[in-house]
């Protein structure tokens, strides 16, 4: 047991061999890459990053890479939490049928999605000429880009939320009202607490997901440099360049970005789960 | 050490003896050509000095007389070793974005031909991309047997970083290594709405000009540099007024797609822009797929000569067959049929004898520079497409 101490007794045998096959496939699949990633960083120097990433153009596609995955992923908070509620909640014909469609953005190869999107968005495209008539332009502007990441961030949402709200019971939402709660006093007190842990977890995924975006997007933005071109597009052209540093230092930033507020989402969600007495 | 080897009956080269690496073949080096073969005799103290015969080369020039060699080499390679022959070549070219009808009909094109000759079949791979993505697949490891890109830049590029082609690569073959070349030219709407004839025109207020990055894409640096050098002729060498004019040329940019293709669909499906800065090649192809009542093709009074050249990767050739006929395949791109279907898919090459006089009367003439009157590509590359190039520096204000 003395060897053992650095865990908790379990009834279970085989920890050894399974925590040595999570430790090694994990260093092979996640922690090599990142570690060579980031060894190539401590090679290049932080003086020299911080002189890669700190121009204009690098910034206003961090800035854009960022700001579209924040938007695209707070709108698939809010629908994803009513599509799921809808499939759990109700019973209608074709539920399964809409069920299913949520996955397809998971298994279509994401340059088909950025493809059928700007096919669609174009200006002279079904959706893209009622939309110019607006003097709404989708297809080659930012708000294509959001189309996207919408598009491929959404099942993140609804498939971390909708097992929650399966969970849930509705009894707890009776006694609310025979206490005298209002709905939406039921809804905001009652209910939405208890899906918050799973709410941030989807919206963490989603986001995460959407920020490294490159195969749907490049298709639907016009990739004007500081407008409309993404932090993963820039890489891929310092490649271009043969300028490998260049482009481990965009990939370095956007990786402690993406850290930074990953570790922000944690910290709330394990705020959200105490006040809520999950842990 | 000398040696003549023999191809076929006919045709015997002498040469210095590099290397012996097989089944009594030996590699020499002539003064026209490296070649695989069998010996005349066996080694160097009996040779003839005095009487070097190459008796293709003396009547039908340089390049007849390497496809009759070759010809001759495939045959006796043929019958010397028929294990050999039955194995299958495979060849693997990593080409750019616009050539694939073109490579398409070549490589069956070619294979007649090869089999003809008495050769076992190559089956031939293509890979297709954004010139500069291709190369640096290459560099990173991609296993092409033959390179036919965009940009002898980026052939530079993977001879510079992995030393698999040599230095002089493009003095091997006749032409810059280029068997076919194109142009710049503008793609239109049908009638020419906004009325753009020349460069200048594509400046004007209201004007959409469609390219593809010259970060990315060959050809889009080929159109960059068309650009300024109309600026330049302009504005009599006045550097300062040909940037602004780049500069307001890329601000009616829209779209910049990573290569030359996706700009294609861009302009001709998805409706956006009045005008493509495209290959010639590839407006003609454009015109061809979409009708010809759907666009319109402009000549500007400056373009560029363009050379996409070609070579062999030699440090992944993993065979002596593979080396023959890989070296057969891109000298086969210069034989009269091979140039005749060049012009056929609109690009302009050199020998023009054997190609249809409708698919050559669709080029018309114009000023036409070469990378040479820019300098070079090693002096084109850092100072219009580098990192803090003039390119990015349009961007920065």
């Amino acid at each position: 047991m003395r060897a053992n101490t650095w865990r908790s007794p379990s009834p279970m045998p085989g920890f050894g061999l399974s925590f040595g096959i999570m430790l090694a496939v994990l260093s092979i699949v996640v922690l090599l890459p990142i570690g060579a990633l980031l060894g190539r960083g401590i090679a290049i120097g932080p003086a020299d990053l911080w002189d890669m990433v700190n121009s204009r153009r690098v910034w206003a596609a961090l800035g854009l890479s960022f700001r579209s995955a924040l938007v695209a992923s707070i709108f698939n908070l809010v629908f994803g939490l009513i599509l799921a509620w809808v499939l759990v909640r109700y019973r209608f014909w074709g539920r399964r049928f809409i069920d299913a469609a949520v996955d397809l953005p998971f298994a279509l190869p994401t340059a088909v999605a950025g493809i059928a999107l700007t096919a669609l968005y174009a200006p002279n495209g079904v959706f893209g000429q009622a939309l110019a008539q607006l003097g709404i332009q989708v297809a080659y502007t930012e708000l294509g880009i959001w189309m996207a990441l919408i598009f491929i961030g959404l099942p993140f949402v609804v498939r971390t939320v909708q097992p929650v709200i399966e969970e849930l019971e509705s009894e707890l939402e009776e006694a609310s009202a025979t206490l005298g709660a209002a709905r939406i006093y039921t809804l905001r007190r009652v209910i939405l607490p208890t899906l918050t842990p799973a709410l941030l977890t989807g919206f963490a995924l989603a986001m995460a997901r959407s920020v490294g975006e490159y195969g749907s997007v490049i298709f639907i933005a016009g990739n004007i440099p500081n407008l409309t071109e993404i932090a993963p597009l820039l890489i891929v052209i310092r490649l271009e360049e043969y300028n490998y540093d260049a482009a481990a230092a965009i990939g370095i930033a956007m990786l402690l970005i993406s850290f930074a507020m990953l570790l922000a989402i944690n910290i709330i969600q394990i705020w959200s789960r105490r006040r809520i007495g999950l842990v | 050490m000398l040696s003549i080897i023999e191809f076929g009956k006919d045709v015997q080269a002498p040469g210095t003896v590099m290397k012996r690496p097989c089944h009594g073949q030996v590699k020499i080096e002539g003064e026209v050509l490296r070649s695989f073969g069998k010996p005349v005799t066996a080694s160097g103290a009996s040779v003839p000095l005095a009487n070097p015969v190459i008796r293709a080369l003396s009547s039908g020039g340089l390049r007849s007389g390497l496809v009759a060699i070759f010809t001759a080499l495939g045959l006796s390679a043929g019958a010397a070793s028929p294990a050999r022959a039955q194995d299958s070549v495979e060849i693997l070219n990593v080409s750019y974005d616009p050539t694939r009808e073109l490579y398409r009909e070549y490589n069956d094109l070619f294979n007649d031909w090869w089999t003809a000759q008495g050769n076992p079949a190559v089956s031939v791979n293509q890979s297709h991309g954004g010139s500069g993505g291709q190369a640096r697949a290459v560099i990173d490891g991609l296993d092409a047997t033959v390179v036919t890109l965009a940009l002898s830049a980026d052939i530079d590029a993977i001879s510079e970083r992995t030393g698999k082609i040599p230095a002089d690569w493009q003095s091997r073959l006749e032409h810059n290594s280029s068997p076919y070349t194109s142009t710049i030219v503008f793609l239109v709407r049908e009638g020419n709405p906004k009325g753009l004839s020349d460069w200048g025109d594509l400046v004007k207020d209201g004007v959409q000009v469609i390219t593809p990055n010259p970060k990315t894409s060959g050809g889009a640096r080929w159109n960059f540099l068309a650009a300024w050098a109309w600026a330049l002729e302009e504005y009599d060498g006045d550097e300062d007024k040909a940037r602004d004019y780049v500069t307001a040329l890329f601000r009616n940019v829209p779209v910049l797609d990573s290569g030359a293709r996706g700009s294609t669909t861009t302009f001709t499906q998805r409706g956006i822009g009045d005008v493509l800065l495209a290959w010639e090649n590839e407006a003609f192809l454009a015109l061809q797929e979409q009708g010809e009542d759907a666009f319109d093709i402009v000549v500007p009074s400056v373009s560029v000569l363009a050379e996409p050249p070609v070579t062999l990767v030699d440090g992944n050739i993993t065979s002596d067959a593979q080396r023959v006929a890989a070296q057969a395949y891109l000298e086969y791109l210069y034989s009269p049929e091979a140039q005749a279907l060049a012009v056929k898919h609109f690009y302009r090459a050199w020998d023009t004898s054997a190609a249809a006089p409708e698919d050559i009367a669709r080029f018309p003439d114009l000023k036409r520079l070469t990378i040479a009157d820019f300098g070079g590509w090693a002096k084109v590359q850092p100072a219009f497409f580098g990192d803090g190039g003039l390119f990015d520096q349009i961007y920065e204000e």
